[in-house]
């Protein structure tokens, strides 16, 4: 595994760019351009006060250009970081505490996802005002509706809840 | 595994869909044996769209099973003008029932409806998802007429919207089948079908067409379906398309002796009447299939070891 994150990275000049943060989860090598989606799936818009730092489209190794996205005073559950594997899978996790990296690992591609996508079919029961938590399987090339079984390929992050 | 709840046609194997077809081989030799076997049983009949054949053949088949139904009613009728939830709706009438047929216009209706309630639930329908009490007595009348194996199949008309096209097709899988799909490339199978249909086959058992011409003397079974004005922008364009896939006695010149001709009805002009008389027409036999075959799903859904199970399932 790659030891890239800020405090050891060769990068530094340019992820300085973000501040560093002292307890949180730093998100590393999202895809270039996904990084307000990652906080739109995270459910992180600003209102309560988290503190956020973004940097889009930054210079990095493994990709041409990166996205990075650091979120002080909260550490992301297992839920959230298999969620994530939907847009950004290549990200790493980087959990901080005081100032160090005390966990990172990468995403992983969970079997299903509930409660974070909602269905683009106007004809699916979940579009409704029935009482149930959307659910989508995911395949190996995209994800699918446990309800109306629709299939979306492209595009996965223009379904995130909002 | 046991199926306590009727979908879809896809959570069922072959050996379940063989124990429904026996069952209701059983009950169709001697419905008499079956009179009293659920009396005193009430089937809630919720129907959020218009149907006549389904709906009247639950009725049947619960009341010559010795039961009884209690029915909804239309929508406009019904608290769910008030904007009660499905979810709602069924969580009450299941306290009246024993069992709920649920017909509604959104796909998925049936699997979320069947998250809420412990009786068993039968799908009469979801939108354009699946019918799978439609596809029983489909494969029941194909195996009294042609067999389910080594049977060449061709499935014409509407593919896209036709949910008892999606069920059907689902279903032949078990079975050793070529499928042939015969429609307008604007009403093809969805891509969800033919995901489902090659993770199921290996893709040689399906192909996909746009004319019956070249099939249909290889074929054991047509399965026609109804082409809507709706699906069309204008009346001419639908008049061109349609037209196309129509059979008459002409068309069955160059058809198998053989050949059963299924149409799970209403028909309007997809089948013209002349066909009726000829040894090729099923779909009178296949709408009166309806009863035994829903009677052997209320049987196997109500008995006290209850639920759909194959006999050579876990």
């Amino acid at each position: 595994m790659s030891d890239d994150h800020d405090h050891h990275d060769g990068n530094d000049d340019h992820e300085l760019r973000v501040s560093k943060i002292r307890d949180g989860t730093v998100i590393d090598h999202v895809r270039g351009g996904q990084a307000l989606n990652v906080l739109a799936i995270l459910g992180i818009d600003g209102t309560n006060g988290e503190e956020v730092s973004v940097g889009m489209n930054v210079p990095s190794n493994r990709f041409a250009r990166k996205d990075i996205v650091k979120v002080e005073g909260r550490e992301l559950s297992q839920d959230e970081v298999d969620v994530l594997s939907l847009i950004a899978p290549d990200a790493t996790i980087n959990i901080v505490r005081d100032y160090d990296v005390v966990e990172k690992h990468r995403v992983e591609r969970p079997d299903v996802v509930e409660g974070v996508l909602s269905c683009p079919n106007a004809g699916c029961i979940t579009t409704g005002d029935e009482p149930v938590t959307s659910r989508f399987t995911v395949l190996e090339d995209g994800v699918r509706c446990s309800y109306c079984e629709t299939i979306v390929r492209e595009e996965i992050a223009s379904l995130i809840e909002t | 595994m046991r199926h306590d709840h009727l979908i879809t046609s896809k959570q069922l194997s072959r050996p379940d869909i063989e124990t429904v077809l026996d069952r209701a081989a059983e009950i169709d030799a001697d419905p008499s044996a079956v009179a009293d076997r659920h009396a005193n049983t009430l089937l809630g009949l919720l129907f959020f769209e218009p149907s006549t054949r389904t709906k009247m053949s639950f009725e049947t088949a619960m009341k010559r099973l010795g039961g009884d139904v209690v029915d909804m009613g239309s929508v406009e009728s019904s608290s769910v003008k008030k904007g009660e939830t499905l979810a709602d709706t069924v969580r009450v009438i299941e306290g009246y029932t024993d069992a709920l047929v649920l017909r509604h216009p959104k796909q998925g209706a049936a699997t979320m409806a069947s998250e809420f309630v412990d009786v068993p639930l039968l799908n009469a329908g979801d939108g354009a998802g699946h019918h799978p009490t439609q596809t029983m007595l489909d494969l029941y009348t194909i195996r009294e007429n042609a067999g389910l194996d080594d049977l060449t199949i061709g499935i014409m008309g509407d593919l896209k919207y036709g949910r008892t096209v999606h069920s059907l097709a689902h279903a032949l899988t078990n079975f050793e089948t070529q499928q042939h799909f015969i429609s307008p490339e604007s009403l093809q199978l969805p891509r969800e079908v033919v995901y489902d249909l090659h993770q199921r086959q290996d893709g040689t058992g399906i192909k996909e067409h746009e004319s019956l011409e070249g099939v249909l003397p290889s074929l054991d079974v047509l399965y026609v379906t109804r082409i809507q004005r709706e699906r069309f922008p204008d009346e001419n364009e639908y008049q061109k398309v349609a037209g196309e896939y129509q059979i008459d006695a002409e068309t069955l010149e160059a058809a198998s002796d053989d050949l059963t001709v299924m149409h799970p009805l209403p028909r309007v002009d997809e089948i013209a009447p002349e066909i009726d008389d000829t040894d090729y027409a099923a779909y009178f036999d296949q709408a009166h299939n309806g009863v035994p075959v829903r009677m052997a799903l209320l049987d196997l859904l109500l008995s006290d070891d209850r639920g759909i199970r194959g006999e050579t399932d876990e």
